[in-house]
């Protein structure tokens, strides 16, 4: 199978293009989770302290939102960002900008929802203490974010999962553009419609890889931090 | 103290995407919308690095089906268009959309089939006929169904087959809405017949066992055409960059280097461009 | 970080607290004021519980009001509570009690030096590197102690802090509770452990179904109970 052999040196020798490929859906998808982070954090904590009017209804939105499709996100987006669209003066459609746009809006809801899931339960833990050491609204949501990280890591992960294995709002929003906008995902989906399965599956394997080492990096952190904080 | 270093972590990255994102787009580039035959049978692979080597500019290909690529354009989310259906290109013309149309090259469609041939059209060159016959025996056939070049063409054919597809479609006409490489996928997978363009047949892999059954019939012609998107509809269309790349493929030079470009020593695409528009 | 108003006397004014149909503690007047310190005892479901919430702002009362030194909200700082079960922060040993002195206002550069001591009050300073929560319940408890009066507090309001607690692990929690209310803190404790009230108590108040049924030194409460549910408390007869 000189196809398959291909698919492996060009993983061992780190081939530019490849690398090239690598390094875009990383900062993208990684972009996408700091995104995320900035936005989902404070969003799922003062959805979980806060009480007003609709609170219910945006929780179920949320939470809904996390199964969001990407196709439709992309679509969306897409439809936004082109030249005949409300932001098409940007002109960012087809850059790697526009997919990490598409990516925090599939990430967010998946951040907000578990953070609010973690930090009710945490409030409801900590409440009178926090109460009793009169800790203000700020302090409440900071303490509890900080407090939660074990458990947030993971909604981290599940953001960076969903952004990463992705391919459907990259491909529409980022269009494939060799050496640009081409990721993991939208190369395999390439090489697939070219019928080059085993360089196809050689991708698929590298990008499994690469979410293996991200997550077990995690694990690391989280094992590594939680023996020191208990 | 973690969370502080977790944090500067995250924003270097982001700031390096930002910081990427920012230089590429002061490049000298153009984005072309085109089709997925020009991309998957590895042309533009071959023939971009050469253009930006001469002009350093870098053409971003946004490949579609033909019908989706020109819909693109009139958005104006590209700046040329690299098609093959002229019907659809000179409508596209009319509309306003685009500038000038040059024809570049072409190549031929090519029915491909499984090798035991069900429906007996092997060796056959008349394609309306082979058509017929695959209808009147309901032997197995994928449609690429996106309004691409080849779908268009697919469906000339059965027209000139005399056969009326959307009265005839029954279980044996797969129409999947996808592109060349995935039709001749799941073409494989079910032992169909599908209509390819040569180029796309030629690089493609997962072979299995499909052959050519019919070619070499002229109805079967493909002819490749190049438009400037209009800028008078689009201001923030890149005509001058757009204009050098329609200037190189019609060149000589260009011409040259499309006949050159060859897989297992088949030539894929035939250049024949004329300076007139059409 | 303690300004010139004293929280003290905290007083309730026929004081009602419900919950749904359920009144917790009914028509409550009341006056805590410095002094030995206070224990609240009665059966399970007297209001105990309640009454240091009430006490701590953690709650307000259906009917009637509390006040903290003649005010009616709760200066920040002055009021401490420690809660059955220890609510432990994520975090080290000296990092819990850092925390409360920065939610208190303490400058950070006073903030280590006021952590050492109090946790070498209650006997944990070789533990300060460790994950809080990885402790006993009873140093745990002592640690949220260090937290409390490392904000040198007015009032310690403690509810039931040993009764999850074995016999050793409670008695030195009682040595640090007992040491601050020497120290002039006014502590006011709940507690079902009668032998721990003779060993620390000034004075008692006894609740019975949400009402104050007696309050008499500790002493007087023992010897010569006022009333026959009182008398039949202290003897270990069923009080409903």
């Amino acid at each position: 199978m000189p196809d398959s052999l291909d698919a492996w040196q060009l993983i061992i020798t780190g081939d530019a293009a490849l690398y090239t490929i690598v390094r875009l859906s990383l900062a993208v998808s990684l972009s996408a989770v700091a995104i995320a982070v900035v936005v989902g954090l404070p969003l799922g904590a003062m959805l979980a302290l806060t009480r007003f009017r609709g609170r219910t209804a945006l929780i179920v939105l949320l939470n809904c939102f996390m199964g969001l499709p990407p196709v439709v996100v992309g679509l969306t987006v897409f439809l936004l960002l082109s030249r005949s669209g409300p932001l098409g003066v940007l002109g960012i459609l087809f850059t790697p900008l526009a997919m990490i746009i598409a990516q925090a809006l599939l990430v967010v809801p998946i951040i907000a929802a578990l953070t609010r899931q973690t930090v009710e339960d945490l409030w409801r833990e900590y409440r009178d203490e926090l109460t009793a050491l009169n800790v203000g609204p700020a302090g409440r949501m900071a303490t509890l974010l900080w407090d939660s990280r074990f458990s947030l890591i993971t909604a981290l992960l599940a953001g960076f999962g969903r952004a990463a294995a992705e391919v459907g709002t990259v491909m529409i929003v980022g269009g494939n553009i060799d050496g640009f906008t081409r990721t993991m995902t939208t190369a395999i989906a390439l090489e697939t419609s070219k019928g080059n399965l085993p360089l196809a599956m050689g991708l698929g394997l590298l990008l499994i890889a690469l979410i293996l080492v991200i997550n077990g990096a995690a694990w690391a952190v989280r094992a590594w931090s939680e023996e020191k904080a208990g | 103290m973690l969370n502080r270093r977790l944090f500067s972590a995250l924003a270097a990255v982001a700031l390096l995407s930002f910081g990427s994102v920012a230089a590429i787009a002061q490049d000298r580039s153009i984005v072309v919308a085109s089709t997925t035959s020009t991309q998957d049978s590895g042309l533009f692979d071959y023939l971009l690095p050469i253009f930006k080597a001469k002009t350093g500019i870098d053409v971003k290909v946004i490949a579609q089906g033909t019908g989706q690529a020109l819909d693109m354009a009139r958005r104006g989310d590209a700046d040329l268009v690299f098609v093959h259906a002229k019907e659809q290109e000179l409508k596209f013309l009319e509309e306003g959309f685009g500038v000038k149309r040059f024809d570049v090259m072409y190549n031929d469609f090519v029915l491909i089939g499984p090798k035991r041939d069900p429906a007996g059209v092997k060796g056959t060159t008349d394609i309306t006929a082979a058509f017929d016959t695959i209808r009147i025996k309901k032997a197995p056939f994928v449609s690429r169904g996106d309004k691409s070049g080849t779908n268009s063409a697919e469906l000339k054919l059965w027209k000139e087959s005399g056969v009326d597809i959307d009265m005839a479609k029954g279980a044996w006409y797969r129409d999947i809405g996808q592109g060349m490489g995935a039709a001749l996928n799941t073409a494989g997978a079910m032992n169909a017949y599908v209509l390819s363009d040569r180029g796309t047949w030629l690089s493609f892999k997962n072979r299995g066992d499909l052959e050519i059954v019919v070619e070499g019939d002229k109805r079967l012609f493909n002819q490749y055409g190049v438009m400037l998107v209009n800028p008078e509809k689009f201001p923030t269309v890149k005509a001058d960059l757009g204009q050098s790349f329609i200037d190189y493929l019609v060149s000589a030079e260009g011409q040259k280097a499309i006949a050159n470009y060859q897989i297992d020593g088949q030539q894929l695409f035939f250049p024949n461009a004329s300076r007139d528009p059409s | 970080m303690r300004d010139l108003s004293s929280d003290l006397p905290v007083t309730f004014q026929s004081v009602a607290l419900c919950a749904g149909a359920t009144k917790i503690l009914d028509r409550l007047s009341l006056t805590i004021t410095p002094g030995a310190p206070t224990f609240i005892v009665g059966p399970n479901g007297s209001g105990k519980t309640s009454l240091l919430r009430l006490c701590m702002g953690l709650v307000g009362p259906t009917e009637g009001s509390v006040s903290w030194g003649g005010r009616d909200a709760v200066g920040p700082g002055r009021l401490a509570m420690l809660f059955q079960r220890p609510v432990m922060l994520r975090r080290s040993v000296a990092a819990n009690v850092t925390y409360g002195l920065k939610q208190a206002g303490l400058p950070r550069s006073l903030r280590k030096a006021r952590m050492e001591e109090a946790l070498a009050r209650v006997g944990l300073l070789e533990l300060a590197a460790r994950p809080a929560r990885r402790l006993s319940g009873g140093e745990q408890q002592r640690v949220a102690l260090a937290r409390a009066l490392a904000r040198e507090p007015e009032l310690l309001l403690l509810d039931e802090p040993t009764a999850n607690l074995d016999p050793a692990a409670a008695r030195s929690v009682e040595e640090i509770v007992l040491m601050a209310a020497q120290s002039g803190i006014k502590v006011v404790m709940a507690s079902h452990d009668l032998g721990q009230v003779r060993r620390l108590a000034g004075e008692v108040m006894f609740l019975v179904r949400g009402r104050l049924c007696e309050r008499a030194g500790a002493a007087d409460f023992f010897d010569r109970p006022s009333t026959p549910e009182a008398a039949a408390f202290i003897r270990g007869d069923l009080v409903i």
